[in-house]
């Protein structure tokens, strides 16, 4: 690649040097100062503080945008995270018939800003998905090796739940969970009359005072950035906490390029573009732990090359960028009859579901091998741009006058929408490599992915179609839309729409399947770590960040424990 | 964050029904919070002062201006509960969406296009000439997708999509938030859970 000008030589070694500030990042970060090592961390966006950028309590006629979406801004234009499936001069590119969309966060705290803090354990049974029904592989690890990393988490970070004794999603330390909305109690009696498992909710928000932040104050916009940090965002409640110990260096708008060894194969430092300037930079660290998102990493790993390194680092396997998923998702919504004209009353709440259902079934019993949760969405939630589109699909069937003003009344809040969120099966047809030809505009050459959903994938998603669909029903509900049809993948989500991508750089008992050992330290390495969604050997039924935080404390730890033995 | 804004939230807090029975402990701890949480929040945009006779639409012919106040309070009137689309500010929050989504623009423009093609088809004249009742038939014609008929199909899509963008601006403004009755984005000390009444209501 292109290094015209030789970059000047930094004076300063850090202890580590960390890519990407996002859940696994902010973590390092504030583990290993904590621990006393001299940290610099590389954020490809600008810096971002809830308690000054969070647009919190802004009402929608506040803006004559009224909350809808700009192009940095996808999910809404006071949605706290910069970022989205498209960013501006950093393509990607798609194997014919691929349709893989690739979510980058650009700011400090990455994708920690986007996400609704859904934050579930992986149980005893998803670190062992091979032995129980041979797809996939075994982890390295079991969940006993996890466990006391989530209750340390727990307590770090706070999360609220229930204590429910079920099998494969362990409890974890609770904060106490909010009560259920409206809607939410008749979801809960139809799945209870259904069979259907639904407990309260698990989030990463704060019901009392933890760590000198303040609890939740349920104005229901943790998506805009919690202006008093009751919720998990790695930016304010990691990162910030960690520059105030005077032993992490921030360089923001720091495109990481590539890893830079020495003669001996060691990590030496990064490589990044200094956004601003466009000019070549380079950090030096003792060690490097990476953690720019299981694509974003492993991309960094393949566009590490020398002669030690001819594949990549951490690639002598062939494995970095294989075995990538996301998490299946399909979504279901409803016109609920009985909660038409619902009473006025203030349902917002946190953030996000009070109540979901975890796996409740046996897949033995059943023809596709992994499972889902279930999350629940619906009430009166603040109008704002795209208010109740498709007037005419309820009952009256459209109108104007008087008589819609009526219609609208009496139907907000009378819509009950489930989204499933489950397990893929790693194939081999669903990977990430370098393009050939293609680089971004920092001249970094970009990724190109291939993507397949199986049969597994399809049947699962079948199926939660056919349950939302006996949920809404039961409910005395309709569903407006048709069942999808196998041609139309039964409504499957496009790979990369749900953001959970994994894998990439997975963890293993060998140097010849895996890329990383179960520390999360590079076989061919011993200075690098990855400390994101790359290391995982699977999803589960569960979202990935409270794993990807407990993996990265325990790889922090470890890299501590090294460091003090001197072996670092 | 300016003083109105936090004066606003604060005021929001103390607006909290008595019913819900707040420790005078929890009501200062919410306080407190939101008050430090709102400091230097910024500026949020300035509502933009509606004064329709003054404004000037960026993405609209005059007639089509003329149309489009005279529409948007066909589909959302004044009735005995709260002001019309208009006084909402709807037709100049069409204006910016059409400006920075510039995908309304073609469907926009056809369909206003249409009505005033199906005004002079039936009544020989276009639709801002039309009598309210005149106005009201052609509405009649489009507005009930189920019923219409095939050759009104220009006319159902057009109106879906007018009716869509109408109730966006309406119902996210001052007026159309306080005819739904939004009470929420605001800080609550304790979570209290559905209220007891709508609890009765939901019944067992």
């Amino acid at each position: 690649m292109a290094q015209a000008t030789p970059r000047a030589q930094p004076a300063t070694t850090y202890d580590v040097a960390i890519i990407g500030s996002g859940a696994g990042g902010g973590m390092a970060a504030h583990e290993l100062t904590k621990a006393g090592a001299n940290v610099v961390m590389l954020e490809a966006g600008g810096m971002w503080d809830n308690a000054r950028d969070s647009a919190m309590f802004r009402m929608p006629y506040d803006s004559p945008r009224r909350g809808a979406s700009t192009p940095e801004r996808p999910f809404g234009e006071w949605d706290a995270c910069i970022g989205g499936w498209q960013v501006p001069g950093e393509p990607y590119t798609k194997a014919e018939g691929t349709k893989f969309d690739w979510w980058r966060a650009r700011m400090l705290g990455g994708r920690t800003n986007h996400w609704g803090r859904i934050s579930l354990r992986f149980g005893p049974d998803d670190f062992r998905r091979k032995t129980l029904d041979g797809l996939g592989d075994d982890w390295p690890i079991s969940y006993d090796d996890v466990k006391p990393w989530y209750d340390e988490v727990d307590k770090l970070i706070g999360i609220f739940g229930s204590v429910e004794n079920l099998r494969n999603d362990p409890d974890g330390m609770f904060h106490e969970a909010p009560a259920p909305r409206y809607y939410e109690h008749l979801v809960k009696r139809t799945s209870d009359k259904m069979g259907v498992t639904c407990i309260p909710a698990r989030l990463s928000i704060i019901t009392k005072p933890l760590n000198g932040r303040a609890p939740c104050h349920y104005c229901g916009q943790c998506n805009r950035g919690c202006a008093t940090n009751s919720n998990f965002s790695s930016g304010n409640v990691l990162i910030i906490p960690a520059l105030r110990s005077g032993r992490l260096k921030l360089i923001t708008d720091a495109m990481a390029r590539e890893v830079l060894t020495g003669a001996d194969g060691r990590a030496t430092g990064v490589a990044y573009i200094e956004k601003t300037t466009g000019e070549d930079r380079e950090v030096r660290a003792k060690v490097v732990v990476l953690a720019a998102s299981a694509c974003e990493s492993a991309r960094i790993l393949l566009n590490s090359r020398s002669a030690r390194h001819p594949n990549g680092i951490a690639n002598q396997s062939g494995v970095v960028g294989k075995y990538l998923t996301d998490t299946t998702g399909t979504d279901v919504a409803g016109f609920i009859p009985r909660l038409v004209d619902v009473p006025r009353h203030n349902a917002d709440g946190v953030g996000g579901g009070h109540i979901f259902m975890p796996w409740w079934l046996d897949n033995r019993k059943l023809d596709f091998p992994r499972g889902y949760h279930i999350e629940v969405w619906g009430g009166l939630g603040m109008p704002s741009y795209g208010f109740m589109g498709g007037i005419q699909n309820y009952p009256d069937g459209g109108g104007y006058g008087a008589g819609l003003k009526q219609q609208y009344r009496k139907y907000w809040g009378a819509t009950v929408g489930f989204s499933g969120r489950g397990e893929m099966v790693p194939n081999g047809n669903s990977y990430c490599e370098i393009d050939p030809e293609v680089k971004d505009r920092f001249g970094i050459p970009v990724l190109r992915f291939h993507w397949e959903w199986r049969d597994h994938e399809y049947r699962q998603v079948k199926h939660m179609q056919e349950t939302f669909r006996a949920l809404i029903a039961e409910m005395g509900g309709e569903v407006w839309s048709p069942m999808p049809t196998r041609e139309q993948g039964y409504g499957i989500a496009n790979g990369g729409a749900i953001i959970h991508e994994l894998g990439c750089v997975r963890m293993g008992t060998s140097e010849r399947d895996s890329a990383v050992d179960a520390n999360c330290r590079a076989w061919d390495c011993d200075n690098l770590f990855v400390a994101d969604g790359g290391p995982f050997v699977s999803q589960a039924d569960k979202n990935p960040t409270w794993t990807i935080l407990a993996l990265a404390m325990r790889t922090s730890a470890y890299i501590t424990a090294q460091r003090k033995a001197g072996a670092l | 964050m300016t003083d109105i804004t936090r004066r606003d939230a604060l005021q929001g807090l103390l607006a909290i029904p008595a019913g819900l029975a707040l420790s005078p402990d929890a009501v200062e701890r919410a306080r407190a919070h939101v008050a430090e949480a709102l400091v230097d929040q910024g500026t949020p945009a300035k509502q933009g002062a509606a004064q329709p006779a003054a404004y000037q639409p960026k993405q609209f012919s005059p007639d089509e201006w003329h149309l489009v106040r005279l529409l948007v309070d066909d589909v959302i009137p004044r009735d005995a509960h709260s002001g019309s689309a208009t006084e909402a500010g709807v037709p100049e929050f069409m204006d910016f969406i059409l400006g920075e989504y510039a995908s309304n623009q073609q469907w926009m423009r056809d369909g206003l296009a249409w009505m005033n093609a199906e005004c002079r088809r039936r009544f020989d004249k276009g639709f801002v000439s039309c009598t309210v009742p005149q106005r009201h038939e052609v509405l009649d014609a489009i507005a009930f997708p189920q019923r219409a008929a095939p050759e009104m199909r220009a006319g159902v899509e057009f109106l879906n999509r007018f009716r869509n963008l109408t109730a966006s601006g309406y119902y996210s403004s001052r007026i159309g938030i306080a005819d739904l009755g939004y009470v929420g984005n605001r800080p609550v000390a304790e979570w209290e859970g559905t209220p007891p009444e709508v609890m009765k209501w939901l019944g067992p």
